[in-house]
């Protein structure tokens, strides 16, 4: 196992935050398919061993690249930048009254147990999301920007804070 | 004089042999197996013709065991003695059964694990699984003929760590090799999905009778990819059968119940419960050992309403996998309905309203499990190309370390796919501290009290540092089975901790030898001949492979790394007319590690083809 390639050289596919979300899905099946412990059941232990490592591997890389935050943090990471380092705190204070709206809106709804209110919350969150990730990828792609790049990652993960609160307020009332 | 094998290029070059291997599905209410022949997986029956072996085993006083419908026929007489929905027990300690009090047995609060006292002496809940896993064994071998090379046994999807560890205990003590242990609902989705060449995302709803499973899944290309999965492990039709005995108290109006009435009323429920899916309404009637007498009609809208709360509750966790695996309910193409509570009338009414769509119910709830289970078998043992199809679960609670302050700190969140690792680092927080304890959790909750304790262990040896200077890291590796095992290593002088995580609620080691010795006694097997018997099998299975390695890929090793691989297997086959299994155990280790680097070259190359042909793929 050659531990000094990178995620994306694993699966062949170019280093840019935009993905090939089906590309990255079928180099994943297909690495998958060779290295699995499944495969390895009647070989012995060595192999097995082995195979666990691999698929591990493979599936911690698959984790970072799937998601739009671990992406970030990832291509950041190999530009030697600790995106999520505690010490980093700056953020555009735009951002963070909106943040502190959305907080205000979900306790609200949570308060008058309404539904529909966490369904627009919702799509008004993810379409956010969606918006920030495509900055990213100007940023990451495009403009080499790490430091707004930084700035950027640790938005979408604010946002994915936000609609996980939203989830747990779902769940509240419906039970 | 033996006619020469010729390889096809790319093939092994080893015999084709059939080998053995079952699926066992280890059932709270009834305990099933299953094996695959000539491409058919087909349930095993027993010598009656029957295939469900209910779950129950009896203990007599002296030393003998019934298991099954003996010992079934036996609970009202002997209730102490016969268990009945041991799974229930399994990894958990006797603060976590919910009602006891209504329970026959006389439990021991042993640590880790809770014990029955029986006849027969103090039983784990493991040691009664692990008779029944050797009934069906025994059926299996009786049936095919020859020893089994490997089993698959299910486990409900939601089991945590010290639950997983426990079945996988009883299986060694049953004499059965693991080749996986597989979660119920994911081996519903194969038996389901190959039949009928499913595409798309299913829920598998899997109710059973004590044990409740949502799994998500996705079918593509022969992948079975589990996006979510949720559940609870003590929620099951056993809690119906409570609610119509509760019913059945409040209309005799009886003085206090002996065990043997206790268990008879018990018995009376579960058949009113089952009369009523078929029937709008049942008479239900009982005369006890004190004279006392009941006669009463339980409608099924009756049913309906005392059991509302219980449907809710498997809805909860539904919502939760679906939310999980990040989608709406109106996106789920089906809902594969497994386990026998699925047969009542609520429960699929309720999953109807729930997903919008009409479940299917087209297979049997009671053996879908264990027929997947025995196809993933096959695959496991070696039988099939093996590119047929492809698992991947997760493991259903997050794993993560109790912290400063009683908190947990999440180290693998739930439905991650496994197999995975994960490492987070640590600090000491006093000047000097030479010591560091780790405390492994699974759950979901803040506070590590509230989750369940899998293992404490400590890393001593820390050289005597300013607070926060020291740099731990503790590592957490999740195998296919779903099983955690943990690390931990101060970075800066490589001291060094490990535990495979069982002690605090799985059974030690030593434990188990004691079981398996008790085991032998009675079955008058001998412990020694079944050990060697079984490093046998190994020795030659591993020389088979690594001549079959050496035939396909031995270009990738220069003569000297050929000479030296070589020479490992001829000192192995020059064991194996020997009597002495420590030996053998050795010089198998002693082969394994001299082909650990031919194992990384093969496995580097196939990568590589692997990777060569999908480029082919996007550019073609």
């Amino acid at each position: 196992m050659d531990f000094s390639q990178t995620h994306f050289e694993l699966f062949g596919l170019p280093a840019t935050y935009a993905l090939d979300r089906e590309r990255l899905d079928a180099a994943y099946r297909e690495l998958q398919n060779t290295v699995h412990p499944d495969r390895f059941a009647a070989q012995p232990e060595a192999e097995q061993r082995l195979a666990m490592q691999w698929a591990t591997r493979v599936n911690e890389a698959y984790q970072a690249l799937k998601h739009p935050v671990n992406r970030g943090v990832y291509l950041l990471s190999l530009q030697g930048i600790d995106a999520l380092h505690a010490g980093n705190t700056r953020m555009a204070p735009a951002f963070l009254m909106q943040q502190m709206a959305w907080r205000e809106a979900i306790d609200e709804a949570r308060a008058q147990r309404r539904t529909e209110a966490l369904d627009a919350l919702t799509d008004d969150l993810r379409a956010t999301h969606r918006r920030i990730e495509q900055e990213l990828a100007t940023l990451l792609d495009g403009a080499r920007d790490y430091a707004a790049a930084t700035e950027a990652v640790r938005q979408l993960r604010f946002m994915d804070k936000l609609i996980a609160e939203v989830d747990d307020a779902y769940e509240e009332l419906e039970t | 004089m033996a006619l020469l094998q010729i390889a096809e290029p790319g093939m092994s070059s080893a015999p084709h042999q059939h080998r053995l291997a079952v699926g066992i599905d280890l059932g709270t209410t009834n305990s099933l197996v299953a094996t695959v022949r000539s491409g058919i997986a087909v349930v095993l029956d027993d010598e009656a013709g029957r295939s469900l072996l209910p779950s129950v085993v009896r203990y007599h006083a002296d030393g003998g065991v019934d298991v099954g419908h003996a010992a079934q026929s036996a609970q009202n007489r002997d209730p102490h003695n016969t268990i009945v929905s041991a799974k229930r027990f399994m990894g958990r300690g006797l603060a976590d059964i919910e009602d006891v009090s209504s329970l026959p047995y006389r439990f021991i609060d042993a640590p880790g694990m809770v014990q029955l006292k029986t006849a027969a002496g103090v039983r784990s809940p493991v040691e009664v699984s692990a008779e029944i896993l050797r009934t069906l064994r025994q059926r299996a071998e009786a049936a095919l003929g020859g020893e089994l090379v490997g089993a698959v046994i299910t486990v409900p999807a939601y089991f945590d760590d010290a639950q997983r560890q426990a079945t996988k205990d009883a299986a060694q003590l049953a004499g059965l090799n693991v080749l996986r242990l597989l979660n119920e609902p994911t081996a519903a989705a194969i038996a389901y999905g190959l039949d009928n060449a499913a595409e798309g995302v299913y829920a598998v709803y899997d109710f059973g009778g004590g044990t409740f499973d949502i799994s998500i899944l996705r079918l593509s290309k022969g992948v079975f990819e589990v996006l979510a999965t949720h559940g609870d492990s003590a929620l099951g039709g056993d809690d119906f059968d409570q609610r119509v005995f509760c019913w059945i108290l409040e209309q005799g109006r009886f003085a206090p119940l002996s065990a043997n009435d206790a268990r008879l009323l018990l018995t009376k429920a579960r058949d009113a419960k089952e009369a009523l899916t078929e029937h709008t309404e049942v008479r239900v009637t009982a005369v006890l050992s004190t004279g006392e007498m009941m006669d009463a009609t339980l409608t099924q809208a009756e049913f309906n309403k005392m059991t509302a709360g219980l449907v809710n509750k498997t809805l909860v966790p539904t919502r939760k996998a679906v939310r999980d695996a990040g989608l709406s309910a109106d996106e789920v193409k089906g809902v594969v309905m497994v386990g026998g509570s699925t047969r009542m009338p609520c429960i699929r009414q309720a999953v109807a309203d729930f997903f919008r769509q009409t479940p299917l119910t087209n297979l049997d709830p009671d053996k879908v499990v264990t027929l997947g289970a025995a196809m993933q078998a096959d695959v496991l043992a070696g039988n099939r190309a093996g590119d047929d199809w492809l698992l991947l679960d997760v493991i259903p609670l997050s794993l993560g370390l109790e912290t400063m302050g009683g908190l947990t700190e999440k180290v693998i969140p739930r439905n991650t796919t496994i197999p995975t690792a994960r490492a987070q680092e640590f600090t000491t927080f006093k000047d000097g501290q030479t010591a560091m304890s780790v405390h492994v959790l699974q759950g979901e909750r803040e506070l590590a009290a509230d989750c369940r304790s899998l293992a404490r262990f400590e890393l001593r040896g820390i050289p005597p540092m300013v607070a926060g200077a020291a740099r731990i890291r503790v590592t957490f590796q999740v195998d296919a089975d779903g099983l955690l095992s943990v690390s931990a290593r101060e970075q800066s002088t490589g001291v060094e901790a490990s535990v495979q995580v069982k002690p605090s609620y799985g059974l030690g080691d030593d434990e188990i030898t004691r079981m398996l010795k008790d085991a032998f006694t009675h079955a008058r097997d001998d412990m020694y001949a079944r050990a060697l018997t079984e490093q046998i099998v190994e020795a030659q299975g591993l020389i088979a492979a690594t001549r079959a390695a050496l035939a396909q890929d031995g270009v990738l090793l220069n003569a000297a790394e050929t000479a030296a691989v070589e020479a490992g297997v001829a000192s192995l086959e020059a064991l194996l007319g020997g009597s002495d299994h420590h030996a053998l155990k050795r010089g198998i280790e002693a082969l394994n590690a001299a082909t650990t680097e031919f194992a990384q070259r093969r496995m580097d190359r196939n990568v590589r083809r692997a990777m060569a042909g999908q480029k082919l793929e996007n550019f073609g």
